[in-house]
């Protein structure tokens, strides 16, 4: 092709077309807002807004963040303003916006999860559910329903029956056998699956012989993980037949692109807003640029196809 | 608040762990006042992963000066930058301290500790600007923790100085001397602070005691600076009840009265 033509960036979820494959992650990029004075939101492929509770939510205590070698570990606990605050001043702020929005959804129980649906089930901005059964942070010991396929498939379920949006369930890591978990989500009705949350990890202050999380426990992201969320998104790829979009350490454009060649439908970007609030659009634009080195003229063209036989 | 990618560093002075780098920022410059910090990316490699949240020391005409002392793995990292060298900043973060229109014969008293100085010099030159009169509370451990005693001197400010080992000074803590100070003299309009959280914590209590404002500048560890991953929050009174609040979106400066104190950092 043209090495000049500027290459096809979009992808097809299938229940939503995105322009691109590189969406905000949930709990990463604030409610969108906080991005506007560096970011032009309506070149990102989709936002995944901060995680919402029927109710605010206190969250934890501080100290909430430890950084760790090339990776940082938060007990954040899923403070927010909860639905009512978020429909009534925050979307009215993103009124305009071109880019899909997806709501992170949270729960205590299965029910809160389905209320929290059905209240955002009228408003015509949002484009999906990300459902968050995977956050290490807010039951004790890192406990949360995507540990259990079982669980996953009767929230999962609860959900389907509830969402008149497309939904996404978004798992953890923390597992031995993450395809059970995943299948157990597509059986219930998910349009995809998102992966990985962070890694139940914890660190220790040897002066004090403290946690240096109030929490103890918390949730490792960042580059460190990549190679971990790269083998999982690798692994439920190949075995489910619904979108799976990969996340976990993505830093730059080949990060990203790592995901997409295992099998990933579109990327989620999470630490690197915190590093560089533009990393999701310098992202976009290096994905281009290879995709313009290699003759690319469409990107989903290469998704899932890593070759694992010959040399 | 913008990002500057490529800040130069035209300047750098440092004494032992002390450095001061001014770099050159037009638009941030143009943007700060007193008490806003910015977010500094200390590396392009994946570790240290975080940017190190630093203080706006002062303001040039063109450029902000950080002052900051070499702590941990991302401060040394910068303590070794050399002037040329480009560094990418986010600023002005954070909402600063409050400047009320200036009382006539009022006083200020800025009370800084070690390394808590950085945004009290910024602070003092807005106040002389606005025809206020800074005195300046400057505290650390020994005599090398007071480098920048000269600077405020050569801006003809009145300089307390105080150190816990007696080399230099008044021997004892800042905030004793601080109290002893109040004692004597017509109250300020505003007692301003920075330091680390227990010398905080007293500053509060010897301005609640005496029915002074104070505004503190408080520090923690921060994950973006932009208010979006809610890591580095305190306990603050918000509408008569207590919340956890962003400390770089809504502080880093809070005033004394609405911070609830005792929780488990400062054990």
């Amino acid at each position: 092709m043209n090495k000049t033509k500027t290459p096809d960036l979009s992808v097809d979820l299938g229940f939503l077309k995105l322009r691109n494959p590189v969406i905000a992650a949930g709990g990463t990029f604030g409610y969108g807002l906080e991005f506007k004075p560096f970011v032009d939101l309506d070149r990102l492929g989709a936002i995944v807004v901060k995680g919402l509770y029927l109710n605010p939510r206190p969250g934890n205590p501080p100290p909430r963040l430890a950084e760790s070698a090339s990776g940082l570990i938060n007990a954040i606990g899923l403070q927010g303003i909860g639905v009512r605050a978020f429909c009534d001043e925050i979307l009215p702020q993103l009124e305009g916006l071109k880019t899909p929005l997806i709501v992170n959804v949270c729960g205590e129980t299965d029910e809160e999860y389905a209320a929290v649906i059905d209240f955002l089930n009228k408003d015509g901005r949002i484009d999906a559910y990300e459902l968050n059964i995977s956050c290490p942070n807010v039951e004790k010991e890192g406990r949360c329903p995507a540990l259990s396929p079982d669980h996953t498939y009767s929230l999962v379920k609860l959900a389907r029956e509830t969402s008149r949006k497309p939904l996404i369930t978004k798992l953890s890591p923390n597992v031995t056998d993450v395809v059970s978990v995943a299948r157990a989500a597509e059986e219930a009705g998910s349009d995809a699956v998102s992966l990985i949350n962070t890694l139940l990890a914890m660190a220790v202050d040897v002066e004090t012989r403290r946690p240096r999380l109030a929490n103890t426990l918390g949730g490792l992201s960042g580059p460190a993980v990549k190679p971990i969320a790269l083998r999982m998104v690798y692994q439920v790829a190949s075995a489910l037949q619904i979108p799976v979009i990969g996340m976990g350490g993505i830093m730059t454009g080949r990060d990203a692109l790592e995901f997409l060649i295992v099998g990933a439908r579109a990327v989620e970007v999470g630490t690197a807003n915190f590093v560089d609030p533009g990393a999701s659009v310098r992202i976009i634009r290096e994905i281009q640029e290879y995709c313009r080195e290699k003759g690319i003229a469409r990107v989903r063209d290469i998704i899932g196809t890593l070759k694992t036989e010959g040399a | 608040m913008v990002k500057d990618a490529a800040a130069p560093i035209i300047r750098k002075k440092n004494w032992n762990d002390y450095v001061l780098l001014a770099l050159r920022s037009p638009r941030i410059a143009r943007r700060t006042r007193p008490g806003q910090f910015l977010m500094v990316r200390v590396s392009n490699q994946p570790y240290p992963l975080l940017r190190r949240p630093l203080s706006i020391h002062a303001r040039e005409r063109d450029g902000v000066e950080i002052f900051f002392t070499r702590a941990g793995v991302g401060t040394a990292i910068l303590a070794d930058k050399k002037p040329g060298e480009m560094l990418d900043i986010l600023g002005p973060l954070g909402k600063g301290f409050v400047l009320p229109r200036v009382p006539k014969g009022k006083t200020f008293c800025l009370v800084g500790g070690g390394r808590g100085i950085a945004p009290l010099y910024f602070l003092a030159r807005e106040l002389q600007a606005k025809g206020g009169h800074p005195r300046v509370f400057y505290g650390g451990k020994t005599e090398a923790d007071l480098p920048l005693l000269q600077k405020f001197a050569a801006q003809k400010m009145e300089v307390f100085i105080s150190t816990d080992d007696g080399s230099l000074g008044f021997p004892g803590l800042v905030t004793t001397m601080l109290e002893k100070e109040l004692a004597r003299s017509a109250p300020p309009a505003w007692v301003c602070a920075c330091g680390p959280d227990p010398m905080m914590k007293r500053i509060a209590e010897i301005a609640t005691e005496r029915k002074i404002p104070a505004q503190l500048s408080l520090e923690s560890i921060m994950g973006c600076g932009i208010g979006a991953c809610w890591g580095c929050v305190r306990k603050v009174l918000r509408g008569g009840s207590a919340e956890w609040v962003k400390i770089c979106e809504e502080g880093p400066v809070f005033e004394a009265s609405e911070i609830i104190w005792g929780e488990k950092w400062d054990e």
